[in-house]
C-alpha cells in the first residue's frame, strides 16, 4: 500500500475553461512541496480540489490508497485532508481558545454533546494549551481573534487546521495579508510543524517558498509545468522567463 | 370553460394588482438590497388619501387618484429621507425591525385618523357596469385594473429599455459601487426609484381596494403576499415579478374557485416549491 | 494578558450570571405577591419569555434568521390542546406532547429552511407559519378554525395543584417550567453543540472545513428550538385553555423578534428583559388607549433598532469599548 496523497489524471472544466489539465501529482509523509505560479494558473482550484470543496470532471485522488475523490468535504478533513484558508474566515468573536476548541471537539467527535460544558474536558484544553504553545499563542489565548494582529490571525490559522490532526496540510498563501515584518513568525510557524506531516503549500512570497520548501511544483493554465528542487526551480530557464523572470526584471 | 376562463380573467386582473403594489418592492430589494417590510404602508396609504379625497372632500375620482399618488410619494420620498437612508446599512435583522416599526406607525397613523373600519373608495358609476366579451361578461373596475397593470408594465419596460433613468438604475442595480464610481447618482436614483415604487404601490392599493379592501391593518394582512411575489420573482427583477405576480394570481384565483375550503394554501405552497428549487427567484440573478 | 487574569474574568463573569439567576428568580416570586391581580398577564409574559428563549437559540446562537417561530410555538399550542381536548388533561403530558409536536416540524420544516439564506430564509418561514394556519383554519370541526380551539379542561398539575380562575397555579406552573427550560438551555449554550451553533453563525464555511456536517447541525439547532417553542405554546394552551389562530400567526413571530432584539441577542438574558419591557410598555400603552398603542410600540421599535441594535444587555459592553478606546 503506497502511503500518502496521490493524484491521478486530474482534469476540471468550468464551464468550457479548463482550470485543472491533467495533473499528476504526490504528497509524501515529511513532505515539504510548494505550488507557485503566475495569478489565475489554477492554483487555489487544485487545493480545492484536493479538500472536495470542487469536484473534478474526471481523475483519482488517492488517500492510503483509498479513493476520496468522492468524498464531501466534512468527510475529507476526517479522512485527513486539512487546509487553510487564503483569506481568515476565523471565528472573529470568538477568543483565540475557542477559535482552536471547536476543530479540537469536531475531531473528537463531541461537537454533537448537548450536555456537559465545551470547555471542561481536561484532555481538549490540553491538546488546546500544547498548540497554543507551539505557535506562541498562549499569551493571547482569551483574545478576541478580531482584535489581533494580521499575523497572530494566521497563526491562529494554522493552529485550528492542526488541531484537526490532518496526515495532509495544505497551506493556501499563509503569508496572506501578513507585513513584511511579521513574515519570519510564519516561516518560524511552518518550520516547527510536525515532521512526519505532508505539507503543501501555496504561496506569492518567493523567499517564504525557497526557505521552507524541499520540492517546487510550477503550475500553470491547470498544468504541471515542472516540478523539482529550489535550486533546479530556480535555475530552470522556462520558469524563469514564466515566473520569476517577471520578477527579476522588476 | 367559463370555470376555466373566470379563473384566468380574474386571476389575471388580481395578478396585475399585486405587481403593481409589489414592483417598486422588487426594486428597493434588489438596488438597495433593503428588506421593506413597510411596503404596503404606501398602497394603504394611497388607498387612505383616495378614501379621503373621494368620500369626505368630495373630489372626483379621477382627480382624486393622481392627487393619492402624489401625496403618497411625497410622503415616501420624505420617510427616504430621514428614515431609509439609515435603514440602507443596516444588517438583514435591522431592517426587518426597521420596517415593522414603520409599519407600525402607518398602521397607528391611518388607525388614528380613520379608524379601523374598511376605507371605501367611490368609484365612477361607469366602474360598475359590466361589459361583454361574448364567453362572459367583464365588469368595468377589473377591466381598468388590468389594463393600468399592462399599461404599467410597458412603461416600466419601456424605462428601463430607453431612458437616461432606466438605464442608470439596471446599471445600479447590477453593482452599485460600480455605478458610483461611474459617477451615477445613486443617491437620486434611490430616492426616485423608492419614490416611483411607492407612487406604483399607491395606485395598486386604489385600483385593488376591491380585492384587498383598504383599512389600517392592510400593510400587515398583506405583507407577506407582497413579499412572496417579490422573492418569486426575484430581487430586482421587474420581468421577474411580472410573471410572478400573474401565476401566484392566478395559483390563487384557481385554488379559491377549485377548492376554496383549502384557502391560500397553494399560494404558498407554489412559493416554496419555487424558493426550495431556485433560491433567487424565477428570474433571479445568480 | 495573563492567563490567570483571564480565567478570573470567566469567574467573574460565572459569578455575575449565579447572580443575575438568583435575582431573576426572586423578581419572578415577588412579582406574584406585587401584582396579584395581573396574574394572567404576568403568565403571559413568561410563556412569551420561553418562545422568545427558543428564538435566542435559533438567531442568536446560530444565526439563523427567521421570522416564522409562531410556527413552531402555535404547533405545540395546537398538539398540547388536541391532547387535552381528546385524550388526557395531564399538563406534563401535554407540555410533553407540546415539546414533541414542535420539535417534529421544526425537524421536517427545518430540512427545507436550513437549505436556504436570507430573505429567502425568511419568506421561506413565514410560509411554514401560514400553510399551518391555513391548514388549522380549514380544519374547523377538529381544531375549531378561526374560533379557536375550546373546550380545553386541564387536570390538577401532578394531580395536587388545580388550575384556579385566579390565575395563580398557572402562574407557578409557567415559572417552574421557565426555569426549568432556562437552566437547560444554558447548560446547552455552553456545551461543546452550543459552541458548534456560534460557530456557524460566526463562519459556517470554517466550519465546513474543520468537518462539521453544517446543515444538519442547524437542523438539530431547529428542532431542539421547536421543542422549546412547543412547550411554551403548549403552556399558553394549558393556562388560557383557549388557542386561536394567532398562535401561528405572523404577529407573534414579528413580536418574538422584537422582544429579543430589544433584550440583545445571544445571551438567553436577553429572553427575559426583551420580553418583560416589551410586554410591560405593550400592556400599559394599551390600557391608557386600546386604539393607538401601535403608535407606542412602533416608536419603541425604531428606538432600539436606531440607537441600541446590540440590545439593551449589548449596552454595558458597548460603554466599556468606548471607554477603554477613550482612554
Amino acid at each position: 500500500m503506497s502511503v500518502g496523497l496521490e493524484v491521478e489524471n486530474l482534469n476540471m472544466n468550468f464551464g468550457g475553461i479548463v482550470v485543472a489539465r491533467d495533473i499528476n501529482f504526490d504528497l509524501r509523509p515529511g513532505d515539504r512541496k510548494a505550488l507557485i505560479g503566475p495569478n489565475g494558473a489554477g492554483k487555489t482550484t487544485f487545493a480545492n480540489l484536493l479538500t472536495g470543496i470542487l469536484t473534478p470532471s474526471s481523475g483519482t485522488i488517492r488517500l492510503d490508497g483509498q479513493d476520496i475523490g468522492h468524498l464531501k468535504e466534512s468527510r475529507r478533513v476526517k479522512a485527513g485532508v486539512a487546509k487553510t484558508f487564503q483569506i481568515t474566515t476565523l471565528f472573529k468573536r470568538m477568543s483565540v481558545r475557542e477559535n482552536i476548541r471547536l476543530p479540537v471537539l469536531e475531531r473528537r467527535g463531541e461537537s454533537r454533546n448537548w450536555f456537559g460544558r465545551a470547555d471542561a474536558n481536561a484532555e481538549v484544553e490540553d491538546e488546546i494549551d500544547t498548540l497554543l504553545t507551539q505557535f506562541n499563542l498562549q499569551p493571547s489565548a482569551e483574545v478576541q481573534v478580531q482584535d489581533l494582529a494580521y499575523g497572530q490571525q494566521r497563526l491562529v490559522e494554522m493552529a485550528l487546521t492542526l488541531a484537526l490532526k490532518p496526515r495532509i496540510l495544505i497551506l493556501d498563501e499563509p503569508s496572506a495579508g501578513v507585513p513584511s515584518s511579521d513574515s519570519h513568525v510564519v516561516t518560524e510557524a511552518i518550520e516547527r510543524l510536525p515532521e512526519d506531516l505532508s505539507v503543501l503549500i501555496i504561496e506569492h512570497d518567493m523567499k517564504l517558498v525557497f526557505k521552507v520548501a524541499n520540492t517546487i511544483v510550477v503550475l500553470v493554465d491547470g498544468a504541471i509545468l515542472t516540478e523539482g528542487t529550489p535550486a533546479e526551480i530556480s535555475k530552470d530557464q522556462q520558469v524563469r522567463d514564466l515566473y520569476l523572470g517577471a520578477r527579476h526584471g522588476r | 370553460m367559463s370555470v376555466l376562463s373566470s379563473i384566468l380573467v380574474d386571476g389575471f386582473s388580481y395578478g396585475m394588482i399585486l405587481f403593481m403594489i409589489s414592483v417598486g418592492l422588487s426594486v428597493t430589494m434588489g438596488l438597495m438590497r433593503v428588506i421593506n417590510l413597510a411596503h404596503g404602508g404606501f398602497a394603504l396609504l394611497g388607498g387612505a388619501a383616495a378614501h379621503w379625497l373621494t368620500t369626505i372632500a368630495g373630489i372626483g375620482y379621477f382627480i382624486a387618484v393622481p392627487l393619492a399618488v402624489l401625496l403618497t410619494v411625497a410622503i415616501a420620498i420624505a420617510m427616504e429621507r430621514v428614515l431609509y437612508r439609515k435603514i440602507y446599512y443596516f444588517s438583514e435583522l435591522q431592517q426587518v425591525l426597521a420596517t415593522i416599526g414603520i409599519t407600525f406607525l402607518i398602521i397607528a397613523s391611518v388607525n388614528y385618523s380613520f379608524g379601523s373600519t374598511i376605507l371605501a373608495i367611490k368609484v365612477p358609476d361607469v366602474f360598475r357596469t359590466s361589459i361583454d366579451l361574448g364567453f362572459r361578461t367583464l365588469p368595468v373596475h377589473r377591466l381598468v385594473v388590468i389594463v393600468a397593470g399592462l399599461l404599467i408594465a410597458a412603461g416600466l419596460y419601456f424605462m428601463l429599455e430607453r431612458t437616461r433613468f432606466g438605464i442608470q438604475l439596471r446599471a445600479a442595480v447590477d453593482n452599485r459601487d460600480m455605478a458610483a464610481s461611474l459617477g451615477i447618482n445613486t443617491v437620486r436614483i434611490y430616492a426616485l426609484s423608492f419614490g416611483l415604487g411607492a407612487g406604483l404601490a399607491a395606485l395598486g392599493g386604489i385600483l385593488g381596494a376591491e380585492l384587498l379592501p383598504v383599512e389600517a391593518y392592510y400593510p400587515l394582512r398583506y405583507m407577506v403576499l407582497f413579499l412572496v411575489v417579490v422573492a418569486v420573482g426575484g430581487l430586482g427583477s421587474i420581468a421577474g415579478s411580472f410573471f410572478a405576480a400573474i401565476a401566484l394570481g392566478i395559483i390563487d384565483t384557481a385554488a379559491r374557485y377549485i377548492v376554496p375550503e383549502y384557502g391560500t394554501i397553494f399560494f404558498f405552497i407554489a412559493m416554496m416549491l419555487v424558493l426550495t428549487l431556485r433560491p433567487r427567484g424565477l428570474l433571479g440573478r445568480e | 494578558m495573563t492567563k490567570s487574569i483571564s480565567t478570573s474574568r470567566v469567574g467573574n463573569n460565572a459569578a455575575m450570571g449565579l447572580a443575575l439567576d438568583v435575582l431573576l428568580i426572586s423578581a419572578g416570586i415577588a412579582a406574584y405577591f406585587l401584582f396579584p391581580d395581573n396574574l394572567g398577564f404576568l403568565t403571559r409574559v413568561l410563556i412569551m419569555i420561553i418562545m422568545v428563549l427558543s428564538l435566542d437559540l435559533v438567531l442568536g446562537y446560530a444565526g439563523i434568521a427567521t421570522l416564522g417561530h409562531a410556527a413552531l410555538f402555535g404547533t405545540g399550542a395546537y398538539a398540547a390542546g388536541l391532547f387535552a381536548v381528546y385524550i388526557s388533561g395531564d399538563p406534563l403530558l401535554g407540555l410533553g406532547v407540546g415539546a414533541a409536536a414542535g420539535g417534529v416540524i421544526a425537524f421536517f420544516s427545518g430540512l427545507i429552511l436550513m437549505r436556504a439564506h436570507g430573505l429567502t430564509l425568511l419568506m421561506l418561514s413565514i410560509a411554514v407559519a401560514q400553510v399551518l394556519q391555513e391548514i388549522v383554519n380549514k380544519e374547523r370541526p377538529v381544531t375549531g378554525g378561526s374560533d379557536g380551539l375550546q373546550g380545553i379542561d386541564m387536570d390538577p398539575v401532578l394531580g395536587i395543584f388545580a388550575f384556579d380562575f385566579f390565575g395563580r397555579t398557572g402562574y407557578w406552573y409557567a415559572l417552574i417550567v421557565l426555569f426549568v427550560v432556562f437552566f437547560f438551555l444554558k447548560i446547552v449554550v455552553a456545551s461543546p453543540f452550543g459552541l458548534a451553533a456560534r460557530g456557524i453563525q460566526e463562519s459556517a464555511p470554517r466550519m465546513r472545513a474543520i468537518g462539521t456536517p453544517v446543515y444538519w447541525r442547524l437542523v438539530g439547532i431547529y428542532t431542539l428550538a421547536g421543542a422549546v417553542a412547543g412547550i411554551a405554546g403548549a403552556l399558553s394552551a394549558q393556562v388560557t385553555e383557549l388557542v386561536s389562530l394567532d398562535a401561528l400567526g405572523f404577529t407573534l413571530s414579528a413580536e418574538a423578534l422584537i422582544m429579543l432584539i430589544l433584550g440583545g441577542l445571544g445571551r438567553l438574558y436577553g429572553a427575559f428583559f426583551g420580553t418583560i419591557i416589551f410586554m410591560t410598555v405593550h400592556h400599559t400603552a394599551a390600557s391608557i388607549d386600546p386604539f393607538n398603542w401601535l403608535f407606542v410600540i412602533g416608536a419603541l421599535v425604531l428606538l432600539v433598532v436606531y440607537f441600541v441594535p446590540e440590545g439593551l444587555l449589548g449596552l454595558p459592553e458597548k460603554l466599556r469599548k468606548h471607554l477603554r478606546w477613550g482612554g
